[in-house]
């Protein structure tokens, strides 16, 4: 892969990783007190191992194909294979402290892997590392695809994916040892936030660069979420994390925000994450992906716009809808509630849309677990849009908050919507990418999708009842006025749920494990596709220059 | 000039109103904007067969001899 590299993008790569590896150098000197000391050694192994990789193909032949005739995949790939190791490790860990609330005694009396640092690891593997890495991954093959554009140069896509995955990495090992800024969804302390900004703004520049070198009039609107994603992510990142180190040679640092303003700003962030970060760009998987494998062009192009506006800006707006009854303004409470309610209409309209797609298609959804995989999604999407607008009413807001209830909702959300459209796009991207006739096992992406939707139901009904039964319970008064349970009570209620949840975690995760295999199968094992048509290929690809008719 | 609590309802409730009405009748007309019709349908139907590589803008293999 990296003889694909010029010998300047080469000799570029080396000055890169070099200049990181320095970088862990110094951070694992100055901060040898301190746990940022550990992640410079981290760093340093990182960009080691990356100058090792490059220094070795250094010496390659240049490549001799000519770039401009094909489309620069080897980032996706990558991103890929790094995104399904992402789920088993961030799933595995689901599984684990799901197995926690039920049983206790499986944190085995480690500081390390006490509920409050192994759930960050849970939830940052699973968004940042198995969700990034998809994203960042299929928006590479569809900016160049929409475009008819190869990417501007092969260095920035490295340096996107590998930094980010460099964040996932500090991020995680981070929580195991206790770095954490107390922000849910934005744990990582500010030298992994700085470095996530670097990678971000060429992220940025990236796709504009690769939108600028179009060869199609109308920019595809599923590029539009995918620009919404990193745009609106670099600003709730940047605003979110600013912060003080309480010194430059430790991990330490100080919110600039107190108070409720803190918890606004936080809140402001967290809802948007799950705004531009699982809903935006997954919708710009959906928009390509689902019409794609459905051989029809989306049901109503005009409606896939005006849904996008409608999101982008309801959205922007709902995040206080998780302070209600708190010290912020009243006001404010009710400015997200409304706007959490009216984001339903553009939220509907993309499940709609994605679901009138495939109106003359539902024989292929019957025979074709990729595209069941992207339907269920596009369901599951209504569903936990319609939920999120009904939970983030003030008065069901009293019963369901700090409840399972939201746990439930956030993983019918998670699961059934992202996670879905994801592994369906996955395997549909696979056989294109790799050019493989097919799939390794058809059966077992059966197989995976009726796990990935057992589990998905078991674990968002399990959550349902726990989290009703918990609001119920802590809000019921005896006679005496004083509450009739006590908060063990309630806790000794959901103990049969908890081990309901921890199972259907189990068959998501099995079904993650499944596709991993089945996906390193196929490029292993399946032969290359013949090619139908010349269409160009790489030098590696070792397919007949002459067109296969001929 | 002092940002209060009541500046912000105020602006929330006259400017911000507006402010959304205007957006959602710009991007009305733009979406359905009857001219550009044509060329919806026709990045829709763009996606469905792209693995065919990137345009070349200068062929030259393609020019007929002279």
């Amino acid at each position: 892969m990296m003889s694909n590299l010029t010998g300047a993008e080469r000799t570029k790569a080396m000055i890169i990783t070099g200049f990181g590896a320095m970088v862990g150098l110094l951070m694992a000197i100055v901060g040898h007190d301190d746990p940022m000391g550990a992640h410079g050694w981290i760093t340093l192994l990182f960009f080691g191992v990356l100058f090792f990789v490059v220094g070795n193909a250094f010496y390659d032949p240049e490549p001799t194909e000519d770039r401009a005739a094909l489309y620069y995949d080897d980032p996706t790939k990558v991103g890929i294979i790094l995104a399904l190791l992402w789920a088993v490790v961030g799933m595995s860990m689901g599984v684990w402290v799901a197995s926690q609330l039920a049983w206790p005694d499986l944190r085995f009396d480690a500081a390390w892997s006490s509920f409050g640092r192994l759930r960050p690891v849970h939830t940052s593997g699973v968004i940042f590392g198995f969700g990034g890495n998809a994203l960042i991954a299929t928006s590479y093959h569809i900016m160049q695809r929409t475009s008819r554009a190869r990417m501007p140069d092969q260095i920035s896509p490295w340096f996107v994916l590998l930094g980010f995955n460099l964040f996932c990495i500090l991020a995680a090992s981070g929580y195991i040892m206790g770095i954490t800024q107390s922000k849910e969804y934005a744990e990582p302390e500010w030298y992994a936030d700085l470095w996530l900004v670097v990678v971000w703004v060429v992220y940025f520049i990236l796709y504009m660069r690769t939108l600028a070198r179009r060869n199609e009039p109308h920019i595809y609107v599923a590029n539009w979420y995918y620009l919404s994603f990193i745009l609106v992510v670099a600003i709730l990142h940047i605003v979110n994390n600013l912060a003080l180190p309480a010194s430059l040679t430790g991990a330490k640092s100080y919110s600039l925000f107190s108070g409720v303003q803190d918890a606004m700003t936080q809140w402001w962030y967290g809802h948007n994450a799950v705004a531009f970060f699982l809903t935006t760009g997954f919708l710009g998987m959906l928009y390509y992906f689902l019409p794609k494998r459905a051989e029809r062009p989306i049901y109503s192009y005009r409606l896939s716009i005006l849904s996008f506006w409608g999101i982008v800006f309801f959205y922007i707006w709902v995040g206080s809808h998780h302070l209600h009854y708190t010290a912020l303004p009243y006001w404010v409470q009710t400015l997200g509630m409304t706007f959490s309610i009216m984001l339903l209409v553009p939220s509907w309209a993309s499940a709609g849309n994605a679901l009138m797609t495939l109106n003359g298609a539902w024989h292929k959804v019957r025979d074709d677990a990729t595209l069941r995989f992207m339907m269920v999604a596009a369901v599951f999407y209504g569903l936990s849009t319609f939920e999120g607008s009904f939970m983030a009413i003030r008065p069901v807001n009293g019963l369901s908050h700090y409840t399972d209830w939201t746990i439930g909702h956030v993983h019918s959300g998670a699961m059934g919507w992202v996670a879905m459209i994801t592994f369906g796009s996955i395997y549909a991207l696979v056989p294109v990418l790799w050019r493989r006739e097919t799939m390794y096992s058809w059966k077992a992406v059966e197989w995976h999708f009726w796990l990935a939707l057992t589990g998905t139901v078991i674990y968002v009904f399990a959550m349902w009842n726990s989290g009703i039964i918990q609001g119920l319970m802590w809000r019921t008064y005896n006679e005496a006025g004083t509450l009739r349970y006590s908060f063990v009570d309630s806790l000794v209620a959901m103990h049969p749920y908890y081990i309901a949840r921890a199972f259907g975690g189990l068959l998501f995760l099995t079904g993650a494990c499944i596709c991993l295999w089945n996906v390193v199968m196929t490029i292993r094992r399946v032969p290359l596709l013949a090619p139908a048509l010349d269409y160009p290929t790489s030098s590696e690809a070792m397919e007949p220059a002459v067109p296969a008719a001929e | 000039m002092e940002l209060t609590h009541d500046w912000f309802v105020g602006a929330a409730k006259s400017f911000g109103l507006f402010y959304l009405m205007g957006l959602f009748i710009l991007i009305t007309i733009y979406a359905y904007w009857p001219s550009l019709g044509g060329r919806f349908d026709k990045a829709a139907k763009s996606i469905l067969d792209d693995e065919d590589g990137p345009v070349q803008r200068e062929n030259k293999e393609d020019t007929p001899c002279q």
